[in-house]
């Protein structure tokens, strides 16, 4: 099996690529690239993202064909494609974090700046909080409800279609922490840096 | 709930470990790679370390050990210490830290702090402010490990690195540090009280109850300890524990 992690210059993807290959040893091949006939003929995609919505999207639309080839992958063609963070918030027709962005527009809503309660809740929402699951997703399997997972965000993906949402948290108020729609997914906290249970759904997914 | 976050802290200096865990365990008690790993088994929340390397042709050393820890710690990795220019995050980021922390930069120039968060996004720029009281409610920055005074007042400095991007603050007290008598609560609270940035509170930790007063009395999101940890005097798990006794709600 062939899984590349989209390096679209999101900023910094160490860690996505230390923990997909430590748990894809000897078992699947990871490719590193933004190369559009690689991501093409992949099995399964990462997409992290790191940073700002905007400079994330900026920097997407930057690769010529990366948008529409991501888009054929995974929402035509249905293939797994795995979002992480701002990863996970470009799903959204539009985001607004330091301007209005348009973002892929795979799954309708936005992504909006947490409402901390006028300066209740410290922001970025940086640590280890708890996931509730909301409904049965492929890469929760032999995950326990309310596991610990690393969070660091200031910005919240709000779908419309309340279906997609796999799991929240409880921050200044429930926050979207995983989407999954066919073989869409996407988490808000990142798996790649929430320990061992963390690598277990990296693991999940490359195992669908 | 956001759990309060227990961050234990490895002083490097050429490429070993030079306040170290003392357990009877550890193979190579200088090796960081070793002890950071066995922190991250423990249950610590993030790793930090703290390179004390004195000059700058031993930057390699660090980024080598970076590079190492990050291939089997899978939580968060900060590491601090010499950060001055953009290309020093770069190479710490690549190497596999998650957060760079900016001590001295950071006072010389706190557009450093607002270039350094555009670039790679608030949430990897942690400002490390050593802090040192000089009257009555009144603490300046220090720089230097606590010898150079700076004449900056500690709430405007960090109100200031807040609005440059900052995405979280490391306070350490210089009065308490090394003293294990506690953290500075009072300044603790005064920074926690004047930002809407996480605070991870340093300096001081000598019982399992300082963690409890860091965390409920001073504000802070996430306490930072050395030497409780690496004597052996005390294990992530039993603080966690502690504290949970306690109500203070961590990830166990």
């Amino acid at each position: 099996m062939n899984v590349t992690i989209v390096d679209y210059q999101s900023g910094n993807i160490s860690s996505v690529i230390n923990s997909f290959t430590e748990v894809a040893k000897g078992k699947v091949n990871l490719e590193v690239t933004s190369d559009i006939n690689k991501i093409k003929s992949s099995d399964k995609i990462v997409l992290p993202g790191q940073g700002s919505f905007k400079s994330c999207v900026d920097s997407l639309n930057n690769i010529n064909g990366l948008a529409e080839t991501l888009k054929e992958f995974a929402i035509i063609n249905k293939k797994p494609l795995l979002g992480i963070c701002v990863g996970l918030q470009m799903f959204a027709d539009v985001g607004y974090e330091e301007a209005e962005t348009k973002g892929l527009g795979w799954i309708a809503g936005k992504v909006s700046k947490i409402d901390n309660q006028n300066g209740k809740f410290k922001l970025p929402h940086i640590g280890w909080n708890e996931i509730e699951i909301q409904k049965e997703s492929k890469i929760f399997k032999d995950i326990k409800n309310k596991s610990h997972m690393y969070f660091v965000h200031s910005y919240e993906f709000i779908p419309e279609d309340k279906s997609v949402i796999s799991s929240t948290t409880d921050y200044s108020s429930k926050i979207v922490c995983s989407v999954e729609r066919d073989n869409l997914f996407g988490t808000q906290f990142h798996p790649e840096k929430s320990d061992k249970i963390g690598l277990k759904i990296i693991d999940n997914f490359l195992k669908l | 709930m956001l759990k309060n976050r227990i961050i234990p802290c490895l002083d490097v200096k050429n490429g070993r470990v030079v306040k170290g865990i003392n357990f009877v365990e550890l193979k190579d008690a200088g090796d960081p790679v070793e002890q950071a790993k066995i922190y991250s088994d423990g249950g610590a929340d993030e790793i930090c370390f703290l390179d004390i390397t004195a000059s700058n042709e031993n930057r390699e050393t660090i980024i080598d050990i970076v590079k190492k820890t990050a291939k089997e710690c899978f939580v968060p990795l900060t590491v601090g210490g010499g950060v001055r220019t953009i290309q020093n995050i770069t190479d710490l980021l690549l190497a596999g830290a998650d957060k760079v922390s900016i001590n001295t930069a950071a006072v010389k120039d706190v557009g450093f702090v607002n270039e350094a968060s555009k670039k790679f996004g608030s949430q990897c720029i942690v400002v490390a402010i050593d802090a040192k009281k000089v009257s009555n409610n009144k603490w300046e920055v220090f720089t230097h490990g606590g010898r150079n005074k700076t004449g900056i007042d500690v709430v405007e400095f960090a109100k200031q690195v807040e609005t440059n991007g900052a995405g979280e603050i490391l306070l350490t007290s210089m009065d308490r540090d090394g003293t294990k008598s506690g953290y500075d609560v009072e300044l603790l609270k005064l920074i926690t009280d004047n930002t809407n940035i996480p605070v991870i509170a340093s300096g001081g930790v000598g019982t399992l109850d300082h963690f409890y007063d860091g965390i409920v009395n001073g504000g802070a999101s996430a306490v930072l300890a050395a030497s409780i940890f690496h004597y052996g005097e005390y294990k992530i798990k039993e603080a966690k524990e502690y504290l949970k006794s306690k109500n203070v709600s961590v990830r166990l």
